[in-house]
């Protein structure tokens, strides 16, 4: 998982609230041997018509936004199925930070397992940015340190975010990074079992 | 001085295996990682996006059994027909040299169902910690190694670490104390153990099995039995080494050998559960009062002597499990208080990571060879399929002249792989057909959609497709 310390990307609107996941990433693009190449499934439904058709209106589809690195998007966003395909989705395409007012609870839990930052804001701070993303200047800052959104004209918003959560975001812990923290013990454990059961090496 | 109390071969290998602690979870080293087409792809995926190596692609091994067809494997992968399965496996491919782990691909002799291999190559050691993406992976308890399935994001981190987080179970013993009637064998012993407990009984636990009917059995029937642990809710079964395992393991492919046996001998040899040790919990079974077992309904739990008849939904004692009864009869129409043995077969199954070995093999072998003494063959309308578990299983079966038996009763002598377990291969039931199977789990759908298991032993399955119906392996004999 990649460490999220601080990020300065465009921010795409999109002013809806309950996004499902099934939205987020259709369940035709589920039978996926990888984790990878799910961008094209993002946002399927919103992005193209029923021929495959881009669908020009669509904020991800406009030039300005096609290399957002932030959603600033409606309440309650990631309802629905528990997919991890969805937090995939958005990382594949590029989106490193989603804003919003709230979060459903498991793809809230699935971000931080793959190093998509949610950020929860107030409503009025959410349509700020929502406002002022629509503009010509739509970069937007995220500073996970200190716990700071910036807008493009440069009002500051703070966020809360659990301190554990933040410390494995920060240094890029996943599960796998965590146990990386004691590489030294499995080393050392290597080392040890190398000698005592030599008949296990390089079978 | 009072020392400390015993340790249960559990803790022996637990404790042999923590690498270090981390916010009350236990890094377990990982001695061999066992690796298939199904659960391995979003794990490499994940590798890849994150620019890990695998830390010990040397203690990894990979096999293709799930998705392969059981027919036409010299064809090689390209030619399977399903175009997902045939991704999975050209993934896997890939995979595998890309990282350097060994493989024995579709075709290869060596390959077969991933629980069967790992024996079978001696790769399944004594006081190992062993995981798979597979929930069976508790077969390799038979040879006392601590051996349990695990979710696709813990195949990462095993891939990436080469150690699993984990909180220690409970210690659980269920000892099987006597001599079982013939005919009467360690699948009973395994489905009147769930019968006993239920599925959910083990939950939490590592099951250590242990008595003297256990000790009597084989290598082949100790996996069958820590096959079935998972369906008792256990993620681990385990049988503590002893001559018979030690026996079993000399002179396989990957077992040591020269000096290095003696040592691994004295090593393995500590693998056992001390006398004062403290169980959790812990049952006793009779094996004498076991008779061949088969289930009726839609769970493992759902048991009933071949003797038996057919349980009234009244019969059990919560609402939920009475509703679950009514359910059960439906799906698997039968009806209550009819003999188990009215039920007629439309489909024998002999494979699967539980049965497919060669001992399960010859017991079949043994009863269609009887029947065409008698001038019986497998009964008109019943397709019956004998799958061995490995390419090599299905050579030595054939060095013995099994295949020959099997052909000649009527029975199909298919190639390796999951068969027709799990219907995620082309060896599936239609809807409304039964199946005597030797497989693991005879929940709704499993083996095709509509289809209704009778999960039952080798022998007993070999004796439904010569009667047509469910019958008493003992009348066989």
């Amino acid at each position: 998982m990649q460490p999220f310390t601080r990020l300065d990307a465009p921010a795409a609107p999109l002013p809806l609230a309950n996004i499902d996941t099934d939205q987020i990433i259709p369940k035709q693009f589920l039978k996926t041997v990888e984790r990878e190449g799910l961008a094209k499934g993002l946002f399927y439904d919103f992005r193209f018509d029923p021929e495959g058709r881009e669908k020009p209106e669509f904020v991800l589809n406009q030039p300005a936004y096609q290399k957002a690195g932030v959603l600033v998007a409606g309440d309650n966003f990631g309802c629905g199925s528990s997919r991890e395909h969805a937090p995939w989705a958005l990382m594949d395409f590029g989106i490193k930070a989603v804003i919003s007012t709230s979060f459903a609870d498991i793809f809230y839990n699935n971000c931080f397992q793959n190093g998509l930052l949610p950020v929860v804001l107030k409503p009025e701070e959410v349509q700020q940015l929502m406002d002022e993303a629509r503009g010509g200047n739509h970069v937007v800052s995220v500073d996970l340190e200190a716990q700071t959104v910036t807008s493009p004209s440069g009002t500051q918003f703070t966020f809360d975010i659990d301190p554990q959560r933040k410390a494995k975001m920060l240094n890029g812990l996943d599960a796998i990074g965590e146990t990386l923290q004691v590489a030294a013990s499995i080393d050392t454990y290597e080392m040890k079992r190398a000698l005592s059961q030599p008949w296990l090496e390089g079978a | 001085m009072r020392s400390m109390p015993g340790k249960t071969l559990y803790d022996k290998i637990w404790d042999a295996h923590v690498v270090d602690t981390q916010d009350g979870e236990a890094i377990l080293y990982i001695d061999l990682h066992l690796i298939h087409e199904v659960t391995t792809p979003q794990a490499f995926a994940g590798l890849r996006a994150n620019r890990r190596p695998v830390r010990r692609p040397d203690r990894t091994l990979a096999v293709a059994d799930h998705n392969v067809p059981t027919e036409g494997q010299a064809l090689g992968v390209d030619a399977v027909a399903d175009e997902e399965a045939r991704l999975q496996l050209q993934t896997l491919a890939r995979n595998v040299k890309d990282y350097g782990i060994e493989f024995f691909p579709m075709g290869d002799v060596r390959n077969g169902i991933v629980h069967v291999v790992g024996p079978e190559q001696g790769r399944t050691q004594p006081g190992m910690t062993i995981v798979c993406g597979d929930s069976h992976t508790s077969t390799h308890g038979a040879f006392g190694a601590l051996a349990q399935g695990i979710g696709t994001s813990e195949v990462e981190h095993v891939l990436a670490t080469q150690t699993l987080r984990q909180k220690k179970s409970k210690n659980f013993r269920v000892r099987i104390e006597g001599e079982p009637a013939p005919g009467v064998g360690a699948k009973d012993f395994a489905l009147a153990v769930i019968g006993e407990i239920g599925t959910a009984g083990g939950t939490g636990s590592v099951i250590e099995f242990a008595g003297s009917a256990v000790r009597a059995l084989s290598m082949e029937g100790r996996m069958t039995l820590c096959n079935l642990t998972i369906e008792g809710g256990a993620r681990a079964g385990l049988v503590a080494p002893d001559e018979t395992t030690f026996a079993y393991l000399m002179g396989r492919p990957a077992a040591p050998k020269g000096g290095a046996w003696e040592m691994a001998l004295s090593y393995w040899k500590t693998f056992f559960t001390d006398e004062d040790a403290v169980f959790d919990r812990e049952i006793v079974l009779d094996a004498a009062q076991i008779a061949p077992t088969v289930t009726w309904g839609t769970s493992p739990e759902d048991v009933v002597a071949v003797t038996g008849l057919v349980p009234a939904p009244e019969s059990f004692e919560t609402p939920d499990k009475r509703a679950s009864a009514v359910r059960a009869l439906d799906y698997m129409g039968l009806s209550a208080g009819q003999p188990i043995t009215d039920a007629k077969i439309d489909v024998v199954f002999i494979g699967s990571c539980t049965n497919s070995r060669i001992e399960d093999l010859r017991s079949a072998a043994q009863i269609a060879a009887k029947a065409l003494e008698g001038g019986h063959r497998v009964a008109e309308g019943v397709r019956a399929m004998v799958v061995p578990g490995s390419g090599l299983v299905r050579a030595q079966a054939e060095d013995e002249g099994l295949d020959e038996v099997f052909k000649a009763a009527g029975f199909e002598w298919r190639e390796p792989g999951c068969s027709m377990c799990l219907g995620m291969n082309p060896d599936k039931l239609t809807p409304g057909q039964r199946c005597a199977s030797t497989s693991n789990r005879n929940f709704e759908g499993r083996q095709g959609r509509g289809g209704r298991t009778h999960l039952m032993s080798p022998a007993m399955a070999a004796a439904a497709a010569i009667a047509g119906h469910i019958v008493d392996v003992r009348d066989y004999l």
